[in-house]
Parts: C-alpha cells; structure tokens; sequence
C-alpha cells in the first residue's frame, strides 16, 4: 500500500529581483572591506548567481568573487581559493561570509604590489531579493512527489535544495525534511541530502534527485 | 496587435504562466508610465510593446509623454550628453527652461495612479507631484550615470532621491544613492515589426526598395546619428578593413523627436563619405521598424561601435537575428556579448577593423558567434523576461526593506 504523507509537500517556486548596492570593488583590500559589511543577500547573490543563471552550461565559474579576482585581476591563486570554498558544508551565510574573509585577509597578510582591476572592470556587488510563490503542485505520496519534481521549473527546485538550506537556515533541504519527517522515508532523505548541488547543472541535479525516488518506487529511473 | 498568447511559442509556457502568477498579484493597481518621445529611440519601443501587454495581463497601464518646445529639448540633449560625462558648459536658464517645462507639464498631468514610472531625466522633475499623491514613484533611468558631470548631476540628484526606487540597466551604471536600486535590463520584443521572423522573399523586396546592392557583404551598424554611437570610427574601421577584402558598409540612423543635434552629425557623416561607392548612408524615419529588420538580416557582419551607450539593444537586436556582432566594451553591451562566446568586444578603431576582416573570412566561427548569441538574447533579453521585473518591482513597493517575499 502507497505510504500517505502526515503533511503533504507543497512545490513553491522562487523569482530573483537584483537590487543594486552602490558598491563596487577594484582590489582585494577593497572587496575584503565590503564584505564584512554588506547584507548576507549580497553574499547570497555572488554565491549562487551562476547556479540559477546558466543552467544550461557546466562547469560554470562557482561564484563572481572567484571569477572576478582570476580573470579581472589575474590573481589565480586566490582565485582557486575562492572558487573551491566548499559552500554546501555551511549551514549559513554568516559562516560562508566568514571563510571567504578568511581567505582573502590570509592573501592579504603576504601580498605583494596591490593589483587594480582595469578601469570599467571593477566587481559592482549587487544584492538578490526573492520572491515565493506557490505553484500547482503538491504530493502526499512518493509517487505525486515523483510527478511534481518532474513538473516544477528549476527555479522551484533551486529553492527547495538551496534557498531552503542556506539562506534559510533550515536543517537540510526540503526535500529530505519532507521524506524524512512526514513520509518516513529516512534513507531516501539522507541520499538526496548527501548530493553536492554545487557541482551539477540544476536539470542534472533533478534527474538525480528523480532518479533515487523511482529507485525507491521500483520504477525504471527517468 | 500583439497578444500575450503570441510569446508561449517563443519563452515556453513555464515562463508565460509565471508571468500570469505574478500579474494575478497586483490585480487593481494602476500604472503609468512617463518619457518624452513617443516614437523613435529604445524607451519608446519599449513602452510600444509593454504598455499593451501590462493591460492584457490585468494591470491597468497608462502611457504619457511631457510635452517640451526646442529649448527644452536642447537642455534635456546637454544633460544626456553630460550624464555620460561629456563635458557641456550650463547656463541658470537652461535650468530654468527644464523647471518651466516641468511646470507646464505638471499643470497637464494627473498622475494619480498607484505607481508612475518616469524614464530618464527629462520628465524627472515631475516627482515634484509626489508628495500631494501619496503614490509610489519609480525613476528608471536608461543612461550610464557612472562618470557625470557633477553640475548636471548635482542638479538632478535631489530630484532622483524623492523617487521611491530608482532602476538601472546595469550595475557599473548606477551610483551610491538614498534610495533603492534594482537591475533591469531593457529587452527587445520578438514580435514587433523590428524583430519578428521575415522570409526572404520580404527581405529582398525591403533591400531592393531602398536601393541597397548585395553584391558585397554588408557590413552595418544601425544607430542614430549621434556622436556617442561614433559613426566616423565605424567609417574608419570600415576603411581599414576594405583592402584585404570586398564589402560595403552600411550606416542606417533614424531621427528622435528628442534629439536635435542628429542632423548635424548625419552631415558630417555624409561628409565622411565624399562620394565613396562603398559606403552607404540610409537616414530612416523612426517608425522604419522592418526595414532595419530586413537590413539587419540582410546583412553578413553587424557593428555597434559605440564610445559610449546606455544599454545598446541594438545588439540583442542583431544577435537574436543570429548575426556575429562586433561591438565596443561600453555600457550594456559587455552584458550581452562574452567575447569570443556570443560576439566580439572591441575597444578600438583598430580593433574593430582587424575582427570585421576575420569575421568576412571565416564565416563558420561568425555563424557560431550568432548562434550563441540568439540563445542568450533568448534567456535574458526578451521582452517577457523585462515583464516579469517590471512587475516583480510592483509587488516589491509593497513589502519595502525585505528580502524574502513571499506571495
């Protein structure tokens, strides 16, 4: 017999505004002191631009800081740094804030002539708003769970496994939470939780995340 | 005319039906949006294609445009000029003619809607209105305001700062301000006269109609005759590049109610040229939509070369033809071509002569160039994605100083 959920899953989706801060960066010391201050939305957005944005390429730059201070400055050391802080380890945006500091006041600490991005080249940093909305899919089974993880647009999916998890602050993504604590599904939640989201294409993450749950039902993998 | 249904084949239903989510939300709020030209220029063109489709969304949308005489458009010229940071020299009466306008125009104007949009400086003064209303007002700026000339932005910059939020086309555009800033890119709409699909029959008609010969691959850059756009540079590049192989360039402008120096510039052009068979001045009226359109698709290489621009969409405009383009590393055009990837960048005269040979001798990486370039004209230059963040905006004046809205 089908397992029915406590709580049913209710598929939201998320739509990014980008608001402008004013701020922009032209060396390391300069980035370095405007990162200790800006919104974690600033943080949020620099991070996890290129995940939503290009979905369709892979391997992308992982976040601008890294992009900005390889390509722009020519800093490739740091630059590698940056771009192998292993973001899906943090449980919150404070403590991502926290690492990339480190990083950049160790470079700082040792560094030699202070490198100027070429002019009209400076990181301008910009801040996301999102905004929730509903869509018409939920699930009270595995099997409706299945159907809408297939039906949702990769905005909701990049809600549920990112936003959820780090910008607000829950335990572990939706989809584990959900199956775990309503369905009972616990090592179906650990497998999905145990996905590094960072390192795939959002429509290569939903195949995989689809996949574990028609393994879970018996069903060939989609 | 166009309707909302039209676009589903183009962005898909996904985007089409978030599109009608986020509208159902702002059911009841009215809109109005205020420029100074209803025709010619990309505010306009805009407008032409947003306006509608607000309304069939069910957000009640209105159009206004401030009426000024030659002195005010004069002024209003100086400032866009100095925005940009060109150097102009103002008098107390050129401020005082933008005031008077402003006045005349208020004395005309309700603007009582929920939200009124004002587009760039020349109606800016408008805002004046907004403490009696009560309402909320939104100043979407289209120019680059990174380097300008403080006389003029000092004048300007308390006008901007009563606005509720301010919108910028890019983020090297904006500058430290009191207010709220977003990022919205422009975008260019798949269906108007400008962009849509045109079979080769209609193109060659259009061609042959304004005299232009296809002998030679046509090299062109579509802009109005205006300094910033460099018309002289792109003569120059043009000629450099002729000898190692045959071509013939194209500079096709049109004219704004709201630009008065054009006519000067197209003469110095035409001077330019002196008699040069291979080159080829068309000076359009500013409704000649699909003429562009078939020159555009007409031609084997388009250029903007640019010495500065706000957003430059004539670029998307050309890429989503699937056209290589080549364009100056100015403004919004970074955002729209990665060099190499969807286009090429330059930043000279040289430059651009040097890719405009290589692009004429090897048309498969042009071809690819293009391709690439469609796509991501298609993911974020399309006029429905401008849609969704123009009402994103909207729902967002209600929830000021949150990130995380849920609707």
């Amino acid at each position: 017999m089908t397992a029915v959920a406590r709580e049913p899953f209710r598929f939201v989706t998320q739509i990014v505004q980008v608001e402008l801060t004013g701020l922009s960066a032209r060396t390391v010391e300069e980035l370095l002191g405007h990162l200790r201050v800006v919104p974690v939305g600033v943080l949020h957005q620099h991070t996890h631009r290129f995940v939503s944005d290009h979905q369709f390429l892979s391997p992308e730059p992982p976040n601008d800081f890294a992009y900005w201070v390889t390509e722009i400055l020519g800093e490739r050391r740091l630059g590698e740094q940056l771009a192998a802080v292993d973001i899906a380890r943090f449980r919150s945006l404070e403590g991502l804030r926290a690492a990339m500091i480190d990083i950049l006041d160790r470079y700082l600490f040792g560094a030699g002539a202070v490198r100027w991005a070429p002019e009209g080249s400076a990181l301008h940093l910009t801040k996301a708003v999102s905004f929730i909305l509903p869509t018409p899919y939920q699930a009270t089974t595995l099997e409706e769970f299945l159907h809408g993880l297939k039906k949702v647009s990769i905005h909701s999916l990049y809600h549920h496994m990112f936003e959820a998890r780090l910008r607000l602050e829950r335990e572990q993504n939706d989809f584990s939470a959900w199956l775990a604590h309503s369905l009972g599904e616990t090592a179906l939640a650990r497998a999905i939780a145990r996905l590094d989201p960072y390192t795939q294409t959002m429509e290569g993450l939903r195949r995989r995340v689809a996949s574990l749950v028609a393994q879970r039902l018996g069903e060939p993998a989609p | 005319m166009i309707r909302f249904e039209d676009y589903v084949p183009i962005v898909g239903e996904a985007v089409t039906d978030e599109l009608r989510l986020l509208a159902d939300r702002l059911r009841g709020t009215t809109v109005c949006h205020v420029n100074s030209t209803p025709v010619g220029g990309g505010v306009a063109e805009i407008l032409t294609q947003m306006v509608p489709l607000l309304n069939q969304l069910g957000v009640p949308t209105e159009w206004h445009v401030i009426k000024g005489g030659n002195r005010f458009f004069a002024v209003t010229k100086k400032f866009h000029n100095a925005l940009h940071g060109v150097a102009q020299s103002f008098t107390d009466d050129d401020f005082a003619a933008y005031r008077s306008t402003q006045e005349d125009n208020l004395a005309q104007m309700a603007l009582d809607s929920h939200v009124v949009f004002i587009h760039d400086p020349q109606p800016a003064g408008l805002v004046a209105r907004k403490a009696a209303r009560g309402n909320h007002w939104i100043w979407r700026c289209h120019i680059d305001l990174s380097n300008p000339d403080p006389s003029v932005w000092g004048f300007l910059q308390p006008l901007v700062e009563q606005f509720d939020a301010t919108v910028f086309s890019a983020p090297a555009f904006a500058r430290r301000l009191g207010v709220r800033q977003v990022l919205i890119a422009p975008s260019i709409d798949p269906l108007s006269d400008k962009n849509r699909e045109l079979s080769s029959d209609t193109i060659s008609d259009i061609i042959d109609r304004l005299g232009i010969p296809r002998d030679k691959p046509l090299v062109t850059q579509v802009s109005r005759f205006d300094r910033l756009k460099d018309p002289l540079g792109v003569i120059e590049a043009f000629r450099l590049a002729r000898p190692y192989i045959d071509s013939r360039l194209l500079l096709v402008g049109g004219s704004a109610d709201d630009d008065p120096e054009s006519a000067q510039v197209l003469a110095e052009v035409r001077d330019r040229v002196d008699g040069d068979a291979d080159i080829i001045v068309l000076a359009l009226p500013p409704t000649s939509h699909l003429e562009i359109n078939a020159i555009q698709r007409a031609s084997t290489v388009i250029l903007q070369k640019s010495l500065k621009e706000g957003f430059g969409l004539t670029v998307s405009e050309a890429l989503w033809k699937g056209k290589p383009v080549i364009a100056s590393a100015v403004g919004g055009i970074p955002l729209q071509i990665t060099h190499g990837h969807s286009g090429i960048l330059t930043h000279s005269i040289e430059g651009t002569a040097y890719w405009i040979k290589q692009l004429l001798h090897e048309p498969d990486y042009a071809r690819k160039l293009g391709e690439h370039g469609r796509e991501h004209v298609r993911q974020h230059f399309l006029l429905t994605r401008h849609l969704r963040d123009y009402l994103l905006l909207l729902l967002s004046l209600r929830h000021p100083g949150q990130d995380l809205i849920y609707l």
